[in-house]
């Protein structure tokens, strides 16, 4: 052993340190210590910007998913009765007491129709009662029981006293039992909702079927583009690749309107159909409004999500691995098969993912063109968000979608590995 | 040495022609026949058509006009697949996503082979490049000179009558590329198969080759065994392409059984053997090696012309010297002398005569 490198070496084996006798790991850190700060210096402001305006943002959503104090802040007297009793428990004079007050109160603050919305979500039509009868509440003269039935008999609706009691805690899985199509009885079990509001269950799951079904098509599309283009001399296939761009640059809206334009009964498609005669004038062929047109339309936006990751990967594929296959005894489609597909599964992977999951959560286009049956699950979230105002389930409903995004994602990686993953 | 006759023509093209554009010929009638278990080497500058005409062989090219035969069979319309030719590819083509046992087991496989046949083949093929340890390998854990080894044993693993090699030492350091060029031309002997190897690395196409084919501007310049080749170049081309060499350009002053007498540019006298020149007054290119030089009179043949020369530069390079010399105007003038016992180091500026045996010198088309 030569002697230089011992004298360098810890006198205990083991542990290095300098030459001058300190721990090599500690003067390591010093020494980088400087360019650490720096570097954690230059990423800091994205870091707050991702922190603020998408973590924030995201926690503050899935918070509200589950917790909802609009009954329990202005209701604080027969919350707190609800908490001290059993579920099942009659409302006695104690609880109409609490009642009166409660309403008395929140008719005074002027929060009384935030409490009839919050019981309105889980039992429709009661929030008439709750602002009707909160102008009344002024006047109440105990016996509070009978002046409150007296004010309106729907008070002693048991199911009404049992949604009061599930709502009365701030924090309920209600929003999200409600997103999958559950709810619960007034003993608190977790049953079906009735038939007439079963409707998310089929949404998520036709979302994730013209999902599926757009990502296939976007596959099948954009697999032989790519390869045309990765296989082209770069001139000629940078000239194509603007073309495969070309609908990035233009307006997302514009892009839909004019497939309405091609597609619609009255529209281009149509029309010259029925002009070569393939189809008659009444048998006009309903591709917009529906189904079809969303699958339509999304397919085209989200083609070069496809085409891109699978170009980038196809791109330095030497043309020598087919020509080795083919040399060695494989026809076109057993060298195709064999070497060059398994060599693009990381652009495939890519793709796939990256269409689904903006397929899975897109807005504008089914929207626009998707008419009745062809509204997805985004839609549904929108329409919580922005007409009936009920937050909570738009956030349960968002937080399902992206649980169901992150298991695809755990699947994915299972299954190909997530390092297999190139988008561009 | 294996028997190569180029009688029995093994592989044929004739007239074989080949543009991409419809403009311009890369390939201008080609016709060359090789015989079974001969190592034929294409030798030439990139753009020469060399790699064009093995693509035609491979199949992955269509001639545009000729015949190209193997074993007697044209096989202009015979898919790639179905010719049955092993192939080495310039950067190996190993296929990333298979480990080499499965990269050896594909051309098996495609010929419906059977599970113990296969493993059988395989072990022998790695065995033969000495990589049977390697099987659970992925391409890319291997280094440059082991995936060289095992895309010459997935060439050679189906047993192909022919195998084509596509500059398969290129991407090799030296020393590595020497060792292998010895591996492959023993390989050669020992199968007894047929390999037609391209290259644009002259030393490589000496080392290995039973042929040479010289290609330029898309036509075969030269074709012989690499003696013949480095000693009797039959044109400008070939002479400057194999090897060092020194030209003196002059005219033809005297012409008569096999001898020549050139009277330079300068006005000095030199002997020379004529190649392509055949009368007097013809402008000529006279073409010496280095180490054919002479500067010591013992050493020269009785009546030989000399010429002066002043030595430019001598540079010491362990086993030889190499001297620059200026000589008749021209200060590229090489001579290459063994280091032997009692040999001089000429100096700068020292003044010599020079000469050379007629034969050694070769009277050229001028280029």
């Amino acid at each position: 052993m030569a002697d230089a490198t011992t004298d360098l070496a810890a006198p205990t084996p083991g542990r290095l340190t300098t030459a001058d006798g300190r721990p090599l790991k500690a003067a390591l850190g010093r020494a980088q210590s400087r360019a650490r700060r720096r570097a954690f210096l230059l990423v800091l402001p994205l870091l707050l910007f991702i922190v603020i305006t998408f973590i924030v943002p995201i926690g503050q959503m899935l918070h509200r998913s589950i917790h909802n104090d609009g009954f329990s802040r202005n209701m604080p007297q027969l919350s707190q009765w609800f908490a001290d009793t059993e579920p099942g428990t009659e409302p006695d004079e104690v609880a109409y007491a609490a009642l009166a007050a409660d309403l008395k109160g929140a008719a005074e603050a002027k929060t009384i129709g935030i409490v009839g919305t919050r019981v309105n979500y889980e039992m429709p039509g009661t929030r008439s009662l709750f602002t009707s009868t909160g102008r009344k509440a002024r006047g109440f003269e105990p016996p509070y029981r009978e002046a409150v039935l007296e004010a309106d008999p729907k008070w002693g609706n048991p199911s009404l006293w049992g949604t009061m009691r599930q709502v009365s805690r701030a924090y309920s899985p209600n929003f999200f039992l409600a997103s999958v199509d559950l709810a619960r009885d007034n003993e608190g079990n977790i049953v079906r909702a009735p038939q007439e509001r079963r409707v998310y269950v089929m949404l998520f799951q036709r979302t994730f079927l013209i999902a599926g079904l757009i990502t296939v098509l976007c596959l099948l599309l954009g697999f032989p583009i790519a390869h045309l283009l990765a296989t082209l001399p770069l001139r000629t296939s940078n000239l194509l690749m603007i073309l495969v761009l070309l609908p990035f640059w233009t307006s997302l809206l514009v892009r839909t309107t004019s497939w309405i334009v091609l597609l619609q009964g009255q529209g281009v498609v149509n029309n010259s159909l029925v002009a070569t005669g393939l189809i008659s004038d009444a048998n006009r062929i309903q591709m917009i409004y529906n189904q079809t047109g969303t699958i339509i339309a999304m397919t085209h936006i989200l083609l070069p999500f496809m085409i891109l990751p699978l170009y980038s990967v196809m791109r330095p594929i030497p043309p020598s691995y087919v020509r080795a296959a083919r040399s060695l005894g494989a026809s076109s489609w057993t060298a195709f098969r064999r070497i060059y597909l398994p060599q693009t599964l990381p652009g495939i992977g890519a793709g796939a993912l990256l269409v689904f999951i903006l397929g899975v959560g897109y807005y504008i286009t089914p929207a626009l063109v998707g008419g009745a049956s062809g509204q997805l699950i985004s839609n549904l979230i929108a329409f919580h968000m922005q007409d009936s105002l009920n937050w909570s389930l738009a956030a349960a409903l968002a937080a399902v979608l992206l649980a169901a995004v992150l298991i695809l994602y755990w699947l994915y990686d299972r299954l190909v590995g997530i390092d297999n993953l190139k988008l561009g | 040495m294996v028997a190569s006759t180029q009688d029995d023509g093994f592989v044929v093209f004739e007239h074989v022609q080949k543009s991409y554009d419809g403009e311009t010929l890369v390939v201008k009638d080609l016709n060359l026949t090789i015989g079974q278990g001969e190592f034929l080497t294409m030798l030439g500058p990139s753009g020469s058509g060399k790699t064009t005409c093995l693509m035609m062989l491979a199949g992955f090219e269509t001639a545009t006009h000729g015949d190209i035969r193997l074993d007697g069979r044209p096989i202009n319309t015979v898919p790639p697949h179905k010719r049955g030719i092993g192939m080495v590819f310039q950067n190996y083509a190993l296929f990333p996503h298979m480990t080499v046992g499965e990269n050896l087991s594909f051309p098996l496989e495609v010929r419906g082979m059977s599970r113990s046949d296969r493993e059988r083949k395989i072990k022998r093929a790695l065995d033969m490049v000495q990589m049977g340890a390697f099987a659970n390998r992925r391409p890319a854990q291997l280094s440059g000179g082991q995936q060289q080894r095992i895309a010459l044993a997935r060439a050679l693993v189906f047993d192909p009558q022919l195998v084509l090699m596509d500059e398969p030492l290129g991407a090799l350091d030296k020393q590595l590329r020497e060792h292998m060029q010895f591996e492959i031309k023993h390989l050669h002997e020992s199968l007894g198969i047929t390999v037609v190897y391209v290259t644009h690395d002259q030393g490589e196409a000496l080392t290995m080759s039973d042929r040479i084919a010289v290609f330029n501007d898309g036509r075969i310049q030269q074709l012989a065994p690499p003696d013949e080749l480095y000693e009797r170049p039959r044109n400008s081309f070939v002479a400057s392409f194999i090897g060092e060499n020194n030209r003196l350009p002059g005219v033809i002053e005297e012409i008569a059984e096999g001898r020549a007498l050139v009277r330079l540019d300068t006005g000095e006298l030199i002997d020379a053997t004529p190649v392509n020149v055949s009368h007097k007054g013809q402008k000529t290119l006279v073409s010496i090696r280095p180490e054919r030089v002479e500067y010591k009179p013992e050493m020269l043949p009785p009546n030989a012309h000399l010429i002066e020369a002043e030595v430019m530069e001598f540079i010491y390079m362990g086993d030889i010297f190499r001297t620059r010399l200026r000589v008749a105007g021209s200060e590229e003038f090489v001579i290459k002398s063994r280091n032997t016992l009692g040999q001089r180091m000429l100096q700068p500026g020292e003044r010599i005569r020079i000469g050379w045996a007629p034969q050694d010198a070769r009277a050229l088309d001028p280029l």
